[in-house]
């Protein structure tokens, strides 16, 4: 039986949910729970403006069709299964594929100023993966868009009354509470083993203080800065997800990690250049000749190599990521053909990445803002130069594991309290954080799209699980709370003060290059058995050093060194999680490729990832998981459900290949081949 | 991959980045106020963002003691989420964007300070949400009647959306309010950044449904009648907003709607 009233506790408290989280997911999620009367307390490491959500450039996808292709929701969705390797659940995937037109449609009601068509309708480009526009954007800042769009419909809900039953104003309340520059700690769990709330930290006055709530959102993002420099924000390290798994959800698919084939060297961030710039017709070539001495711009256009084109003709520079990836590092890495500097006298790890060949005033409507961070970062104009980038990790495709349920239609069913619920009853995920969606490796412009989608499953399935809860967490007795408390407070204690009067202590900022290094090198593009076995030594080592580390900092405010240490240990948990997962996948699918077993084997592999926390650095493989909402039993095994787009080889030689089924070219004889773990 | 080997290995150039930095160890702890400065290995392509990690790395200063890391925010590294402003050889702008090569080619000392408008939560980190108020003084967003499924958006030339994406790229990073001389703590100014915002959802067709609140909202004291006219802010907007024009459109507005604004109603 539901609880007497959904607005307040019987203790009189506003019941409310705790969204871990800024970005467009975690944005979307409150959203969706204001609107439906769920009062929201959103924590955020950053202020919600500055998520990493902001970095996003390219665009978001949606078969809108308006360019008369004879696109659909359908062909995305197959394409994003394919795309993905058939490693992606579909039902999810259909969902968000059916629902992209009309989230693009509320983003462009809310104001975002998506480039226009000559007749005023939205444009859309191309991007990789699919031969048809259907990236809407808003010159190559969308995610920055996106993100605006999405906070201020938030600051008005801030600026709301929460009202009772009867629709009257609670005085003092609003639909959400912003906690910005808070760190999240640990969920806190009831006896049963469900979410009632969290335990943050204040990264201002260090203050821990617990959040009780009727359900936990996690929408915390990826974790790329496990790598040491990558893409991402230097917030994306991962140590939310780290936290919870830790206490029990379970982390899927962990070793697809997408390395993005196109980004700017630099010594402390590894900028990205949007696949938008290839969408737009930009080419990646090295010049046939490897000790080619003349700058990029004075090479004729007979004396290179248009790489991608050459070897994918069907989709040439719009391959998926982890195949453009591939073939430059195959370019630089194997055959050393990087474009060669002068200076140093060698062949750098680069390649040309050109719009040279592009009229100035269209690039500067299109894709201003890469355009402008190349200049600012890397001093060279790409209007009159051909930009150097090399491939650098991106986006996370795994993550906690989530559930969803499945509709008629095949579909996600909306309202589910099981969308998106990790297998800790009460907590979510949601956004990068999460594992559904991409497979094995992501498509260009889906991560806006499932981020804000999945904000819009979520919302409605935490609604729903806390509206049907018997008793609100806020009346449990201040025990549970106190005790949480406590236990985070001497965690960060001990953290504090351990090492403090040793000598030869560690230093928590080097230990992370370290790490950095190792997973860099040996667990992102190829992978070898025998290096990650290398990998899982060294990060035994780690585990032991990371003992050793002393805060740099002792003071009572703003204390960075000190929470630092905490998100090293919690990224050193997910690495491990990371490089375990890639050694027990003896197969080669989407971002996942080990050269010594090149193919993907469907009978072996086609399957979730599923890991548990056993004990520090032992890692608990399964291949089933229960948990119950509400008491009722839930089941799930790691079957991928692929009843939506069988899967068949994933090849991107021919123009076509990756929308066959969809379009009804399919060659029934490629289907059988790949089945059957070819 | 390689790449990584390339940057983070022990750079053998020998090279130094000289930095001084004003550091303070709370809100009110004026007391506390001082000058450190550090000397850090130099990096290809580093800026002023990779030069404070080095300090993480070893924070050890010139006169040789160590001291705990200088704290700054930081989130995107690539100007766009706007967290790492500061005064930087006097100039406001972002860390991430201050190349070392351009702002001190000669291995010249570079002086780093926090924003002087805001109250300074530690070292580089001040408290910006005066900024973050005033977005819900002006109303910064549209009057969406709900995220479920009601068609496309209002069509939109080419010309109009030209004209308010720039607007729409205010990261709040304080820039503008810092180099203003009308915005102090003394004073009630709100500051081009909100101003710009009044401006860019006045331009949308449903914002514009609303758009007389938000030129009263920022009619009264505090508002846009305060400003100056130095013209600091367009020059040190890192993102080229036009804020002066944005400043005299909703100047220009205001008026409109107090002279005429009784006729109507």
């Amino acid at each position: 039986m539901a609880a007497k009233s959904t607005i307040k506790s019987e203790g009189g408290k506003v019941r409310r949910v705790i969204v871990v989280g800024g970005g467009l997911a975690g944005l979307m999620t409150v959203i969706k729970l204001c609107e439906a009367k769920v009062p929201v307390d959103l924590i955020s490491l950053v202020p919600v403006k500055r998520s990493h959500s902001v970095c996003a450039q390219g665009g978001i996808n949606a078969s809108v069709n308006t360019k008369g292709e004879g696109d659909s929701p359908q062909v995305h969705l197959e394409e994003t299964a394919y795309g993905g390797d058939f490693l992606g659940n579909q039902p999810p995937i259909k969902g968000m594929a059916d629902a992209a037109p009309g989230i693009v449609y509320m983003l462009d009601r809310m104001g975002v100023p998506f480039n226009r068509t000559a007749e005023g309708l939205l444009d859309f480009r191309r991007f990789g993966g699919t031969l048809f526009h259907r990236t809407a954007f808003a010159g190559a800042t969308t995610g920055q868009q996106l993100l605006y769009a999405l906070d201020e419909q938030v600051r008005r809900w801030e600026t709301t009354d929460v009202t009772d039953e009867h629709g009257v104003s609670l005085p003092g309340e609003k639909m959400v509470r912003k906690f910005e520059f808070w760190d999240f700690l640990q969920a806190i769990l009831d006896d049963k083993g469900n979410c009632v709330g969290c335990v943050a930290q204040d990264l201002k006055s260090m203050q821990i203080k617990h959040f009780a709530g009727d359900a936990v959102v996690l929408a915390t993002g990826g974790c790329g800065i496990i790598f040491g420099r990558s893409t991402l924000s230097v917030i994306c390290t991962g140590t939310a997800a780290a936290a919870v798994y830790q206490q029990g959800a379970c982390y899927a698919n962990g070793e697809f990690i997408q390395v993005h084939p196109t980004a700017i060297p630099g010594a402390d961030k590894l900028r990205l250049i949007s696949e938008s710039a290839r969408g737009e017709g930009g080419r990646v070539w090295v010049p046939k000749d490897k000790n080619e001495k003349r700058a990029g711009k004075d090479v004729p256009e007979k004396e290179r190599d248009y790489l991608l084109e050459r070897m994918y003709p069907g989709y040439g520079n719009l391959v998926p990521r982890d195949i453009a990836s591939r073939a430059i590092f195959q370019t630089c890495f194997h055959e050393e053909r990087g474009v060669f500097n002068p200076t140093t006298g060698k062949n750098e790890d680069e390649v040309y990445l050109d719009l040279t060949h592009k009229d100035e005033k269209f690039l500067r409507g299109k894709l201003a803002g890469i355009l402008e961070i190349y200049e600012k970062f890397a001093g060279v104009d790409p209007y009159k130069n051909p930009m150097k980038v090399f491939p650098a990790v991106h986006y996370s495709m795994g993550g906690l594991w989530v559930d969803y349920e499945r509709d008629v239609k095949g579909s996600l069913k909306i309202g589910s309290p099981r969308n998106h619920s990790t297998n800790i009853p009460g907590l979510y995920a949601v956004g990068e954080v999460d594992y559904q969606y991409h497979g094995a490796n992501r498509l260009g412009a889906n991560s806006l799209l499932s981020c804000i989608w999945g904000g819009m499953a979520c919302g409605p399935a935490v609604a729903s699980y806390t509206k049907n809860l018997a008793k609100s967490a806020l009346d449990l007795p201040s025990s549970t709370w106190e005790k949480a408390e406590k236990k985070a407070q001497a965690e960060y204690d001990r953290i504090l003060k351990q090492n403090q009067d040793k000598k030869d202590t560690e230093n928590a900022y080097r230990m992370h290059q370290e790490l950095g290094d190792t997973m860099l090198r040996d667990v992102t593009i190829e992978r070898h058995n025998d290096k990650l076995e290398k990998v899982l030594a060294k990060l035994d080592e780690l585990d032991e050093r990371v003992k050793n580390v002393k805060s740099t900092d002792d003071s009572p405010r703003v204390n960075q060194g000190a929470q630092f240490v905490r998100h090293l240990e919690n990224m050193l948990v997910l690495a491990r999680v990371i490089a375990q997962g890639a050694k027990n996948r003896d197969e080669s699918r989407g971002a996942h490729y080990k050269p010594d077993f090149p193919k993907r084997n469907d009978e072996e592999f086609l399957r979730t990832t599923l890991a548990l926390h056993e004990k520090k650095g032992a890692i608990k493989y399964v291949r089933e998981l229960d948990y119950a909402i509400h008491g009722a039993a839930v089941h799930v095994t790691d079957a991928v459900d692929t009843t939506l787009v069988a899967p068949r080889t994933r090849s991107y030689e021919q123009a076509g290949a990756a929308s066959a089924a969809a379009v009804g070219k399919l060659d029934p004889k490629s289907q059988q081949s790949a089945g059957k773990g070819a | 991959m390689i790449m990584a080997e390339k940057t983070t290995a022990k750079e053998g150039s020998g090279k130094l980045v000289h930095l001084r930095i004003k550091r303070q160890d709370g809100p009110g702890k004026d007391d506390t106020i001082r000058w450190e400065e550090f000397k850090v290995p130099y990096l290809p392509l580093m800026n002023v963002n990779s030069a404070l990690q080095q300090i993480q790395k070893d924070p050890v200063t010139t006169a040789g003691k160590t001291v705990a890391p200088v704290v700054w925010e930081a989130a995107c590294l690539e100007e766009v989420c706007g967290s790492c402003t500061m005064l930087i050889n006097g100039k406001v702008r972002q860390a991430c964007s201050a190349l070392v090569d351009s702002i001190a080619p000669g291995g010249e000392m570079i002086t780093i300070e926090p924003m002087s408008k805001f109250p300074c939560e530690r070292d580089l980190i001040v408290d910006r949400s005066r900024m973050f108020e005033s977005l819900k003084q002006v109303k910064a967003w549209i009057e969406l009647d709900g995220t479920h499924e009601l068609g496309p958006g209002p069509r939109e030339s080419q010309e109009s959306q030209e004209e308010r994406y720039p607007l729409s790229r205010c990261m709040t990073c304080g820039c503008c309010v810092e180099a203003c001389p009308q915005y102090s703590d003394a004073s009630s100014f709100i500051g081009p950044a909100a101003l710009n915002q009044v401006r860019l959802f006045n331009l949308h067709p449903s914002g514009a449904m609303h758009k007389n609140a938000r030129l009263e909202s920022v009619m009264g004291e505090g508002g846009v009648a305060d400003c100056g006219k130095a013209q600091n802010c367009v020059e040190v907007c890192p993102k080229e907003i036009p804020l002066v024009d944005s400043i005299s459109v909703v100047a220009r507005e205001t008026t409109k709607r107090m002279l005429f604004g009784w006729l109507l109603k």
